[in-house]
């Protein structure tokens, strides 16, 4: 069944749109939340991959045999965190910007480099 | 949409969707992570950003049409590409087949009696600070450098009597909002228990250092919000929170170098107790409250140094307004 596969599908979908944003948007912001969409599409992969059917988070409990793989979970808990930690670094970036072009929109920066060169 | 306020407000609603997403596919740990940080901090630091830079986008985009067409021809490699990957929930894919069936028998308690026995019924805390306790150090050293890299960009230096300006216009603004100051006086040292919980209960449910790290620094940046950032300042040391978040990752640090004196490899924490099960109990402990203090200082430091900024500004456009208040009344006199 060509179905079973809709999960990756969703993923290229939503990975997709982020990609989309960062190469047409000309605004620093809107491309910041356009990589965060693409980071995310990449954390539903990696979670997706990681379902077991008829299995049950991978806490240890009695009864239970049969638990979805808890690796991947550990490689997108820790990269939530450090994704976060990058996008206010862009961020900051971005407010940086702002600061000495007195514009975060691509083309206006591009305009002013150009004129000084 | 011109408006990015609603493009914040649409992104953290889309962090708090992908939250539920996660919870659906078992990943309660991660949910937990997605929802503090997508829908709660990632969200705070748009608005802060947003409040900077101006609220209204100017430009249109440039050449839609080829960037469509590019993503359109990706789009498609890509799924042409999943046509070889296994099904969705298979329990044969080669993802599961690999070091996971390992990592859950051997986190079982009295199963098998193994040298990488951890004895931690939740296996994603396990995995996160035991067998992979070394790429876990490398993460929080990852985001103790994206603290000081904001430091670096962001922080302003002031001088006392400027502080004392800003003060006052904050004190004139934080007046407002009675109900909520006193909604959020009562919920706060509820927050930072939950967060504790979390922290030392990360063994057993779904939690650890990271979820509470965000949590607690959740707690603080709601208690700045509400009631002015020198008021905040006050409470929380800016100085001590920035060595705070270097003690962080050399708690972490220190644990593996523990180790390596009593003769074992580097974050073997069987070598922290005659017992090995114990050694290991402590041994995660000890490095996820490593990870807990990093991250909660260097979410601190970043809303600080982003919401430094944010006053800054608003207190030079008020000298400025008052200056051309002031040539009016002038003006007008005249």
């Amino acid at each position: 069944m060509i179905l079973g596969l809709y999960n990756y599908w969703v993923v290229v979908v939503l990975m997709m749109i982020g990609f989309y944003i960062v190469i047409a948007q000309g605004n620093l912001i809107k491309k910041i939340v356009g990589l965060n969409i693409f980071q995310t599409s990449v954390f539903i992969f990696y979670i997706s991959m990681a379902k077991v059917d008829d299995g049950t988070a991978p806490i240890l409990a009695d009864g239970i045999s049969l638990y979805s793989n808890p690796l991947p979970h550990v490689l997108i808990l820790t990269a939530i965190v450090v994704g976060i930690a990058t996008t206010a670094v862009g961020l900051a970036l971005a407010v940086r910007i702002k600061g000495a072009y007195g514009s975060i929109e691509e083309g206006e920066i591009q305009a002013r480099d150009n004129q000084e060169c | 949409m011109k408006d990015l306020l609603a493009v914040a407000m649409l992104s953290g609603i889309y962090g708090l969707l992908s939250a539920s997403f996660f919870v659906t596919m078992d990943a309660v740990d991660v949910a937990f992570t997605e929802a503090s940080v997508g829908a709660g901090i990632s969200t705070l630091l748009m608005l802060t950003t947003i409040a900077i830079v101006g609220r209204f986008e100017r430009s249109q985009r440039h050449k839609p049409s080829l960037a469509l067409a590019v993503t359109f021809f990706t789009g498609v490699l890509l799924i042409y590409g999943t046509l070889d990957m296994p099904y969705f929930g298979s329990p044969n894919a080669p993802a599961n087949q690999h070091v996971a069936p390992q990592y859950l028998n051997d986190t079982v308690l009295g199963q098998d009696k193994s040298v990488n026995q951890v004895g931690v019924p939740n296996v994603v805390t396990a995995v996160l600070a035991s067998y992979r306790g070394f790429d876990t150090f490398g993460e929080v050293a990852v985001i103790f450098t994206a603290g000081i890299g904001v430091l670096a960009l962001l922080a302003v230096v002031r001088r006392p009597e400027e502080d004392a300006k800003i003060a006052a216009i904050n004190e004139s603004m934080h007046q407002k909002n009675l109900i909520l100051r006193i909604v959020i006086k009562v919920l706060i040292p509820f927050i930072l228990l939950f967060a504790l919980y979390v922290q030392f209960h990360g063994d057993y449910g779904p939690g650890g250092g990271f979820q509470a790290g965000v949590i607690f620094a959740a707690a603080f940046i709601l208690y700045a919000m509400l009631f002015g950032l020198s008021t905040a300042r006050r409470v929380i040391n800016q100085t001590l929170i920035q060595i705070l978040a270097a003690i962080g990752v050399l708690i972490y640090g220190s644990v593996g170098l523990v180790s390596i004196l009593n003769g074992r490899n580097f974050l073997d924490y069987n070598a922290l107790s005659s017992d090995s099960i114990a050694g290991q109990h402590l041994g995660i402990l000890v490095i996820e409250l490593g990870v807990g203090i990093t991250v909660t200082s260097v979410m601190v430091i970043i809303f600080f140094n982003f919401a430094g900024r944010l006053e800054n500004r608003e207190a030079n456009e008020s000298v400025t307004r008052n200056i051309s208040s002031d040539g009016h009344v002038t003006k007008e006199k005249l």
